[in-house]
């Protein structure tokens, strides 16, 4: 298992190199200059020789990164271009933003999503089943800046019970932290809810279907103890890798979710960055992004061990 | 937690959170840059600034100058010695007195620090004399009108000098003198300011404390103003004004504002556009303002065919700016050899560009143009237009309070935004003559006469001018909308 991880760690690393090389060369095709965008209205030709002298911009790309690089190992992330804030201070700030955010819409996805899976399985091709199907491909297809708009709309214009923006983290209020996050967290957590009931569905299906639960019903063991205790348990396994994969594609969605209702986490920070040009700030939060990516996919492959006992030796 | 306590929990969240009356929050456009005057360069920026960095003169609603931590000003009779009389009792957030010095200090910084964005607003300046506590002369290179203007904004905002050389970043934590202090920021999200509690006018503020929060999209920027999570907002998109004039939770502010938009042709480039004056004659005659205005403007724009505002006292009321004329401009193009003629439209993409643009493209295509549209990121469009890779660009000016700055990057041989390729001495030379006299009239007659020659190349195509539009909460009162743009805070308040 320890080696399996160290393993795992040590490939992580060349994949963290090449993220980076890679980020580092995106934006520099993006087209724009930003010593353009930071110099002002003006344009001051005297101001746009001293930015690019200043960060580095007149040098060769391979310079450039090795810059930027030589910072990053010591723990140097650089400043941003726009306000002069240290992107790690930036980081610090936004990270747990956007972790409260979607852990909230995870647990909402959970919760709605594999209750519902395993109801639809349980009363597989009857009526129930088939509107629980319907939700979920609803869920699945809606756009996820249309449903949040729509709920700002209803929600905050029209009947003035939550707020249409901003952010309270929890460990200030956890009141209006629910007031600030159950939307947003809703709006992301809908197609995660969606495909996680159609994963926990057939995944369901497939374990009722299995020999030891005709046994147990032969035994005379009430079908929700069956359905819960035995079948559940085994088509957990999927689910619970599922679940951690999913972290990475809430992690991508918020950013268009923190867009819609202003919260100024991780996805806020990379969407301003890109348009500003700000190269610190996007390089850093990619970066640290790829790394949880990495880390969430590790722990999937641990944790399927870990539910797996025929795995443990492999 | 039970589903039971949290769903109390969340009940009870929902009851609580009325805004309290003491504060007040304002939704901006974008975020600022850095909040540091002499490097800051984002219009946002400014507005931020106004309630925190009070500067030595500003301007009301009428653009006439008017005290702040000046009281008095004159000039001499060489027009090359500003003298200021300075505000007694003033101090900077820190406690730093505010006098004579502290104004020396100002300038010196403004124009020696490596990274300063004002030293082109203040080039004229060559030396400041403190001549007592309460006495400041500013001593020009050579007469400048324009020198007011620039006072009224960053070039004019005093910072505590304690402050210059604490070693932190200035920017992290700004010292000065204004009604707030600053408190707090979190980058892409608020800005939040405090009252200062030595301020020397503190009746007439009204809230504790101040946020700033940057909301980008207009809709979600008026459905926050709705909902009572902010109380002014900037910048009302035209499509807006109608349901806002209908709803009685929220008030408009309107002002007109002192900047243009316009197109700007590379007369550089080999196109039928640049090779014939007829050609873009033409097309300047095939659009139809009037129409732009109603459409996409709802009302609110100003047609215009010149850089300057009709507040501007340069506005010559003669060019007319309504109709069209497309008889007109198809008998130029015939008498120019063309039966069509290709155009590639340059702008960067947003919704009210875009539509803007098609616009054009329809209207010029009557004339005989067939006008192709290139759509591009802004900072792409930026460097496209500076590399003159373009044949016909999207040009604009926020606008300043003198006339002078509202063209003169655009049309100076050297000017930082002159992308077309335009060149006339003489033009340079009237514009330079109309800053250094402070006679109105003389100033006038100068700027007509340079624009005229400038219209005889027609390097640029200029369309209109904007409004400012402010949502407000209704309960706001005391609220004046000013052409610069800037939300002013001064007897602002809730009514009770």
């Amino acid at each position: 298992m320890l080696n399996l991880i160290l393993r795992r760690l040590l490939v992580a690393i060349p994949t963290l190199i090449l993220v980076s090389i890679l980020i580092f060369c995106l934006q520099k095709l993006l087209p724009g200059d930003p010593a353009l965008m930071f110099a002002g209205e003006e344009r001051d030709p005297e101001v746009l020789a001293l930015i690019r002298a200043q960060h580095h911009l007149d040098r060769p790309v391979l310079v450039q990164y090795g810059y930027w690089m030589a910072g990053v190992l010591q723990g140097d992330f650089g400043h941003s271009l726009r306000t002069g804030i240290p992107v790690t201070d930036l980081i610090v700030q936004k990270l747990p933003v956007t972790l409260q955010l979607t852990a909230t819409a995870m647990m909402i996805a959970m919760i709605t999503g594999i209750s519902l899976g395993i109801l639809a399985a349980a009363r597989q091709g009857k009526l129930s089943d088939a509107a629980i199907n319907a939700v979920g491909l609803t869920g699945m297809s809606i756009p996820n800046f249309w449903l949040g708009i729509i709920l700002i709309m209803v929600v905050s214009v029209q009947l003035r019970w939550l707020p249409s923006a901003g952010f309270v983290s929890i460990t200030d209020d956890p009141g209006a932290f629910l007031r600030s996050v159950i939307m947003p967290a809703f709006v992301l957590s809908t197609p995660i809810t969606a495909y996680l009931m159609r994963h926990t569905r057939s995944a369901m299906i497939g374990a009722l279907r299995s020999d030891y639960i005709r046994t147990a019903r032969a035994k005379g063991l009430r079908r929700p103890v069956v359905t819960l205790k035995h079948a559940f348990r085994n088509a957990l396994m999927p689910i619970v890798t599922m679940v951690t994969l999913l972290f990475g594609e809430l992690m991508a969605g918020a950013v268009l979710t923190e867009q819609i209702f202003t919260i100024p986490g991780f996805g806020k920070l990379i969407v301003d960055g890109v348009f500003t040009r700000d190269y610190p700030v996007v390089q850093g939060v990619v970066l640290c992004t790829a790394v949880s990516f990495i880390l969430l996919n590790l722990l999937a492959d641990i944790l399927y061990i870990l539910i797996n006992p025929k795995l443990r030796h492999a | 937690m039970t589903i039971r306590t949290f769903l109390f929990a969340s009940t009870a969240a929902l009851i609580a959170g009325a805004a309290q009356a003491q504060s007040i929050s304002i939704g901006l456009l974008s975020d600022p840059d850095l909040l540091d005057p002499d490097r800051s360069r984002t219009f946002v920026g400014k507005v931020v600034f106004q309630s925190m960095c009070d500067t030595l003169v500003d301007v009301d609603a009428d653009l006439n100058y008017v005290p702040e931590l000046a009281t008095a000003w004159s000039l001499d009779e060489s027009e090359t010695a500003l003298t200021f009389n300075l505000r007694e009792g003033v101090v900077f957030h820190d406690g730093t007195p505010f006098n004579a010095a502290a104004v020396a200090a100002n300038f010196e910084r403004s124009l020696t620090l490596p990274d300063s964005l004002r030293r082109t607003e203040l080039a004229s300046v060559e030396s400041v004399e403190v001549v007592d506590d309460l006495t400041v002369i500013l001593h020009l290179k050579a007469p400048d009108s324009t020198l007011m203007s620039q006072l009224t904004g960053q070039p004019g905002m005093m910072k505590s000098p304690t402050a210059f050389n604490n070693g932190s970043d200035f920017a992290q934590n700004p010292v000065c003198a204004g009604p707030y202090v600053f408190d707090s920021r979190v980058q892409n999200d608020r800005i939040t300011l405090t009252r200062f509690a030595d301020y020397y006018e503190p009746e007439r503020y009204h809230f504790d404390s101040v946020t700033y929060l940057p909301v980008p999209d207009s809709t979600v920027r008026l459905a926050n103003l709705r909902s009572g999570a902010l109380q002014i907002i900037e910048r009302v998109d035209p499509s807006d004004l109608d349901s806002m004039r209908s709803d009685s939770n929220v008030a408009l502010a309107e002002a007109p504002s002192l900047g243009w938009r316009g197109l700007e042709v590379n007369l550089n480039a080999d196109t039928p556009m640049a090779n014939d004056l007829r050609v873009r004659q033409a097309f300047d005659l095939a659009i139809d303002r009037d129409i732009i205005n109603q459409v996409l403007g709802h009302g609110v724009l100003t047609p215009n065919r010149q850089p300057f505002a009709p507040m501007h006292f340069a506005y010559d009321p003669e060019i007319r700016a309504d109709g069209r004329d497309v008889e007109r401009a198809r008998a130029l193009l015939t008498e120019a050899g063309y039966d069509r003629v290709p155009v590639e439209l340059l702008f960067a993409n947003n919704t009210l560009a875009q539509s803007l643009m098609e616009m054009i493209q329809a209207m010029a295509g009557e004339a005989g143009f067939d006008v192709s549209l290139r759509a591009t990121e802004f900072s792409a469009m930026q460097a496209a237009l500076a590399e003159g890779n373009y044949e016909v660009g999207q040009a604009g000016w926020a606008g300043r309070v003198d006339p002078d700055g509202n063209f003169a990057n655009f049309i100076y041989c050297d000017g930082s935004l002159n992308d077309t390729g335009f060149c006339s001495p003489e033009v340079d030379r009237l514009w330079t003559a109309a800053k250094e006299t402070s006679d109105v009239a003389a100033r006038t007659a100068l700027y007509s006469e340079a624009m005229a020659l400038v219209n005889a190349e027609m390097p640029y195509v200029f369309l209109y001018t904007e409004g400012y539009s402010y949502g407000l909460d209704a309960a706001l009162t005391g609220f004046i909308p000013h052409p610069d743009g800037v939300v002013r805070l001064q007897d602002v308040s809730f009514t009770q």
